[in-house]
């Protein structure tokens, strides 16, 4: 099964990665030939086989929930491309 | 001592130099920032900060007068820019972080800034840790110090360059389908993932999290033991943190490898492997049957399906991974944009290098509706076919040997236009990666245009003390890991 151009450009807004024209057509021909080479696990016959989603198994451990609060603010909002009074700016989202 | 001898010290001859005090942290961190800026066109440091270092290195002299150092108080290190840093900017090697200061360091980091040693600064790699040959970061190729027309192999490629040129002693790596044993050895030098959990993540630039672990780049198996009695452990804010006593990795180093069965994998040795590669790792097995080992054959007959599980496990983890980065929190955020959802479109176009961005939709595509079970869940299941097939293997065995690479490093340029080329570099190391077990790459020789050839070595789970013992012993009686390259 062979992506399409506009499987491209759906799969990038959901990932939400603008995607000019020119690039979609060089990123579908990349992403078909990887593709290819992932079909071959349809192949396995897998039908007893339990899912691996961690090498060790077992569950993930939780920690107590308890609050902790590092005074890191000055550092964090440093690293933001837009803040004032201490907030994130973003564009405007409510009209 | 001199600059040069200094530079020829393994970090166990280091550590004793310094608390004999024949040099101080503070000389050492001299000679180590004089012979980084002398090798600057390599381009395997991202960020150096003298002061940072040498107040380190003071801080570290102080602590030997003291009396209560360790035995890696005063060794410099230098960190893979994956690692997040208070003192340096930490960036994955992207666009998306440029300059970015983090509130906090990694655990790892943290583990060995407190055994004393002194950070050099932060290391290139391939963005994101995705790459191979060190050719995807956005500051520029790394050059292989052996040969500067070839690549160091990637993603820890800073990591290997600095070990190769002996401007670091050591350095801190990150392995998740091979970025510590495939650089090791295109570079020539020791590289060891240990099991998945033994390092913490916590602090570690996420890729993909079940795959994702620490390790470390050295001259020797004796070094990399030293380092992780001070870089592994149990850390309660890492949820994939293994709760284990503490061990010493130390203490296998001179046991006996006689009795010792080394499987030999047939499914390593197939087309592909390039005759020089093949002429090196059957030399170093030979030396191992020497020294009193006994060979066995052994399969893992799926062990070829790892990349196409892997092309499948890893881009999922990272396209939900690298979601967190939306140019509003941090990160870069483009200059022009529209509405909310333009602005995160553009900055994650502009942030995010071409393979960062691939790995994103593949993992996208992958973990979207109506193709989940037939992409993800079905890669999951080989993904445990595949270490199943360890475990039988270590059945008759006790460590697996085998190539780390199908050839020698390959020159810049030649893998790049073609992403599958440049995935199959991974083939041998990938396997692994899926099992969590742990792996190395050590120097056993040299193949075209004089070009280094790593040996793999492969142990079961929590074995690295015996792994290591294993490699020490070929250290001991072979010289491939004192090669330095000329100039350096």
């Amino acid at each position: 099964m062979a992506l399409t151009l506009s499987d491209v450009k759906r799969i990038a807004h959901l990932a939400r990665i603008e995607i000019t024209e020119g690039d979609a057509e060089q990123t579908l021909g990349q992403l078909n030939d990887i593709f290819v080479m992932i079909e071959r696990l349809q192949s396995v016959d897998t039908s007893r086989i339990e899912p691996m989603s961690h090498p060790l198994g077992g569950s993930q451990r939780l920690r107590e929930d308890a609050a902790s609060i590092p005074d890191v603010r000055d550092v964090v909002l440093g690293n933001a491309p837009a803040q004032q009074d201490g907030l994130f700016l973003v564009p405007k989202v409510i009209e | 001592m001199s600059a040069p001898e200094l530079s020829r010290k393994s970090v166990a001859e280091l550590g004793r130099a310094l608390s004999a005090r024949s040099v101080s942290a503070v000389e050492l961190a001299r000679s180590y920032l004089e012979r980084i800026d002398r090798h600057k066109d390599l381009n395997a440091f991202l960020d150096v900060r003298p002061e940072v270092t040498l107040a380190q290195a003071r801080a570290a002299d102080a602590r030997i007068a003291r009396g209560d150092a360790t035995p890696l108080t005063g060794v410099p290190i230098a960190h893979k820019d994956i690692f997040v840093t208070r003192d340096f900017a930490s960036t994955a090697s992207s666009r998306m972080l440029k300059g970015y200061m983090s509130p906090f360091d990694a655990t790892v980091v943290e583990k060995l800034a407190g055994a004393g040693m002194v950070s050099l600064g932060k290391l290139n790699c391939d963005e994101f840790a995705m790459g191979s040959s060190n050719e995807n970061s956005f500051y520029g190729n790394v050059l292989n110090p052996w040969d500067k027309t070839a690549v160091p192999g990637g993603s820890s490629g800073g990591s290997a360059a600095a070990v190769a040129a002996r401007i670091a002693p050591a350095a801190t790596a990150t392995d998740t389908g091979g970025s510590i044993r495939e650089p090791a050895a295109f570079s020539g030098i020791t590289g060891i993932k240990p099991t998945y959990g033994r390092a913490s993540r916590w602090g570690m630039i996420a890729f993909a999290s079940s795959l994702d672990q620490a390790g470390i780049m050295t001259q020797s198996a004796e070094d990399a033991a030293l380092i992780f009695n001070a870089m592994l452990g149990f850390d309660p804010k890492d949820s994939t943190s293994v709760e284990r006593p503490a061990e010493d990795y130390t203490r296998a180093l001179n046991s006996d490898l006689k009795s010792l069965r080394i499987g030999v994998p047939n499914e390593f040795f197939g087309e592909g492997l390039q005759p020089d590669v093949e002429k090196a790792v059957r030399e170093a097995l030979a030396e191992y049957v020497r020294l009193g080992a006994k060979l066995v054959d052994i399969s893992l007959p799926n062990a070829e399906l790892g990349i196409p599980v892997y092309y499948v496990i890893a881009p999922a983890e990272c396209s939900s991974n690298l979601s967190r980065f939306d140019g509003v929190r941090y990160g870069h955020r483009a200059a022009q944009y529209g509405d909310l959802i333009d602005m995160i479109k553009k900055s994650r176009k502009e942030g995010f290098g071409p393979e960062p961005r691939r790995r994103i939709l593949i993992g996208t595509y992958v973990l979207s509706h109506g193709y989940y079970d037939a992409y993800y869940i079905q890669a999951q299941k080989v993904r445990r076919i595949i270490a199943d097939e360890f475990q039988q293997a270590f059945q008759q065995c006790d460590i697996i040997a085998g190539p780390v690479t199908t050839s020698v490093a390959f020159g810049f340029g030649e893998k790049a236009a073609d992403p599958v080329s440049m995935y199959l570099s991974d083939l041998y190391t990938i396997p692994g990666s899926l099992a969590g077990i742990p792996g190395m790459s050590i120097p056993c020789g040299f193949g075209a245009k004089n070009r280094p050839v790593g040996l793999q070595l492969m142990s079961n789970y929590f074995e690295e003390a015996k792994l290591l013992g294993v490699a020490h012993r070929y250290q001991q009686a072979t010289d491939w890991h004192t090669r330095i390259p000329g100039g350096f």
